[in-house]
């Protein structure tokens, strides 16, 4: 037996990816009984994932999760990497080179497509780049969304579509004191919204937003929220799958969009509109969007196997603006396998595999092991179960080489010229960003460019 | 807003819910579960893991369950956090059927 995993020959893990998923696969073996040392890569300079450019700007109180990931980050056997992108700072090789595992944990940064003529004309664009934006993502920061739209289509009912139909709700004052980046504030202000769609192509039965995250369409400021009864009428494979004892979290949002659609109507300026069994054939326009074809769906199949399915009828919508928000995405990471269907890394029980062998060394967990489902605790269960198998495996890691770690990829990224920030330089971005918020009453005004980032830093 | 363990808990402790909170902020004694108030981060990951329907959003909460308001956040003060799954009580399968899961 060797003594890796003791004081004198400590594990060596790489996480690629600083999200949910990868800091608590951190804390997952920061409490298992063997000694380690991990290096956290993550491409940009700020961690926390979707934490800080997904979960909506309103919704500050889940971004509290962060406190628990800074506290793990305290740990001596921790290292956070930020601004250094594996695939292209790094390659997989040499990160397997100077660790005994590694385990990705890179989430889903691009989206599924809907396949339809017209798709890609300016004027729609998907939810990932518009929640990207009003959260400060770099990537996302010099998108253009223009507002002047006064009708606006949200296809998908998840709760990606709810944050988006709500930051296009709410007024400026309801949003003003959270972390929403300026520039999205400003462009939100001069919005002429007036009717946001969001449309799903299955029944009210089949949505996939959560009851809190519709009660918050009870009382917005600005917006009613407008569902006609009539769609609110259930086929019976349908109403079966609302009785059924294991569905009966779906029953909850059933009877929260009930709720909604019996809401007196009020004058306020903005509508908020949820419809269902549409999907869109064609998205049409001369240069930019003009008008969306829906085609009218029906139910098929079983009790809680429903799908949709066109029935020739067409339905047309005119609108200047349009998200699609179906999904993310995994992307492929250089060198390894990629289930290109599903938009993961294929693993068994967390070990990252191909033609069912699995790869020895190479864990992956979170959006990028399931697939883009799943809230931020979602990714805790997720995690411990990838590390239980990386420690059961514990003994195969251990292949003879010596394992440089921190100092073999601070090596090379010196000599590639790659600026790499530690937790302590992110701390101070955090501390910069935290002190801009505060003149104008905001948790934090966040930096939105790199070379901001860095300049900070010095 | 917070989120409420109620007693369909007790003498059960699966502890499904525990390893789905991003945040460790359940507590325990020899009978049940309890969510300290001021660690909850009302994510709701919890509520559809618990297989007794324990749960609630505190907007949702039945109104003769009201008291566990309370009780969560007096206990939890004092007691040890539940960090990981444990071994449901003994006689948990039994008191599941029982509550008609
Ligand atoms: C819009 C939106 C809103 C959400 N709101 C909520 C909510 O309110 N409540 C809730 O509980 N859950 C919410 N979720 C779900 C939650 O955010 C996810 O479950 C969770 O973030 C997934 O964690 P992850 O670590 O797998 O991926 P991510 O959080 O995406 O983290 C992946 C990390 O890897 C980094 N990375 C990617 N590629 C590389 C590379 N090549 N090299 C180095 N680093 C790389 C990325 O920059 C990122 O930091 C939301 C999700 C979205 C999309
Ligand atoms: N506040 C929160 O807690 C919060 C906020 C945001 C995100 N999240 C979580 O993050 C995860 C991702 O959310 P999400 O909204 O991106 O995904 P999601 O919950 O999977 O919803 C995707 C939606 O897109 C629809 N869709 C997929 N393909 C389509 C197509 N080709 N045409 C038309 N519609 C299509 C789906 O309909 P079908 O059902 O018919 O496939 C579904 O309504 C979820 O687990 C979510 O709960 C949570
Ligand atoms: S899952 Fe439910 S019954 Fe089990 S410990 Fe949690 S709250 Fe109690
Ligand atoms: S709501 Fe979320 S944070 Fe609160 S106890 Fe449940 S899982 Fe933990």
């Amino acid at each position: 037996m060797s003594n890796i995993g003791t004081e004198e020959h400590p594990l060596q893990v790489a996480i690629v990816g600083s999200g949910p998923s990868g800091f608590y696969a951190c804390e997952a073996l920061l409490k298992s009984d063997i000694c380690v040392n991990i290096n956290m890569l993550e491409r940009l300079p700020v961690p926390y994932g979707l934490v800080r450019s997904g979960v909506a700007p309103d919704h500050p109180k889940l971004k509290q999760a962060i406190k628990v990931y800074a506290r793990i980050a305290e740990s001596p056997r921790f290292k956070l990497l930020a601004n250094v992108k594996v695939g292209l700072d790094l390659s997989v090789a040499e990160l397997t080179e100077s660790h005994h595992a590694v385990i990705f944990a890179n989430g889903a940064e691009t989206d599924r497509k809907l396949g339809v003529p017209g798709e890609d004309i300016p004027g729609s664009h998907t939810a990932t780049e518009f929640v990207g934006w009003y959260n400060g993502h770099p990537d996302y920061r010099d998108k253009v969304f223009d507002l002047k739209s006064e009708t606006a289509v949200i296809i998908g009912q998840g709760n990606v579509a709810a944050d988006v139909a709500r930051i296009l709700a709410k007024s400026v004052d309801e949003l003003k004191h959270t972390d929403i980046a300026e520039h999205a504030l400003d462009t939100l202000a001069e919005s002429n919204i007036k009717d946001i769609y969001v449309v799903g192509r299955r029944g009210p039965a089949q949505v996939k937003f959560t009851p809190k995250e519709l009660r918050e369409f009870e009382s917005l400021e600005l917006c009613q929220t407008i569902i006609d009864s009539e769609e609110m009428l259930l086929n019976p494979e349908s109403a079966m799958e609302l009785e059924d004892k294991s569905n009966s979290a779906q029953r909850k949002i059933y009877e929260q969009l009930s709720k909604l659609a019996a809401l007196e109507h009020s004058n306020k300026p903005r509508n908020c509109h949820f419809t269902f069994l549409k999907s869109p054939k064609e998205l049409l326009g001369s240069g930019h969007l003009e008008k969306v074809v829906f085609e009218h769906n029906q139910l098929s199949g079983d009790a809680l196997q429903q799908s949709a399915r066109g029935t020739g009828e067409t339905l047309e919508l005119e609108t200047g603006l349009l998200f699609r928000s179906i999904g993310y995405r995994g992307i492929a990471m250089p060198s390894l396998p990629f289930d290109e269907q599903r938009g993961l890394i294929p693993n068994m029980d967390g070990r990252i595999s191909e033609n069912q062998q699995a790869l020895p060394g190479l864990y992956v967990t979170g959006w990028i092991k399931r697939g883009p489902t799943g809230i931020i605790g979602t990714n805790r269960a997720d995690s411990v179960a990838t590390v239980q198998s990386l420690l059961e495996d514990l003994q195969t890691l251990d292949t003879g080489t010596e394992k440089s770690g921190a100092d073999g990829v601070c090596n090379l990224l010196q000599t590639r010229n790659v600026r790499y920030v530690s937790f302590e330089e992110w701390e101070k971005i955090d501390q910069s960003e935290i002190d801009r918020g505060q003149p104008k009453n905001k948790p934090r005004e966040k930096y939105t460019y790199i070379n901001e980032m860095l300049d900070l830093l010095g | 807003m917070t989120t409420i363990v109620t007693d369909n808990c007790k003498s059960c402790r699966f502890t499904d819910c525990v390893t789905v909170c991003p945040v460790e902020c359940f507590h325990f004694d020899d009978d049940m579960l309890y969510i300290d108030p001021d660690v909850c981060i009302d994510c709701s990951a919890c509520i559809p893991e618990c297989p007794v329907e324990a749960i609630f959003e505190v907007d949702d909460l039945p109104e003769d369950k009201e008291k566990w308001i309370e009780i969560n956040a007096e206990k939890a003060a004092d007691l040890p956090v539940c960090e990981d799954k444990m071994d449901p009580l003994p006689g948990a399968e039994e008191r599941k059927t029982e509550l008609g899961f």
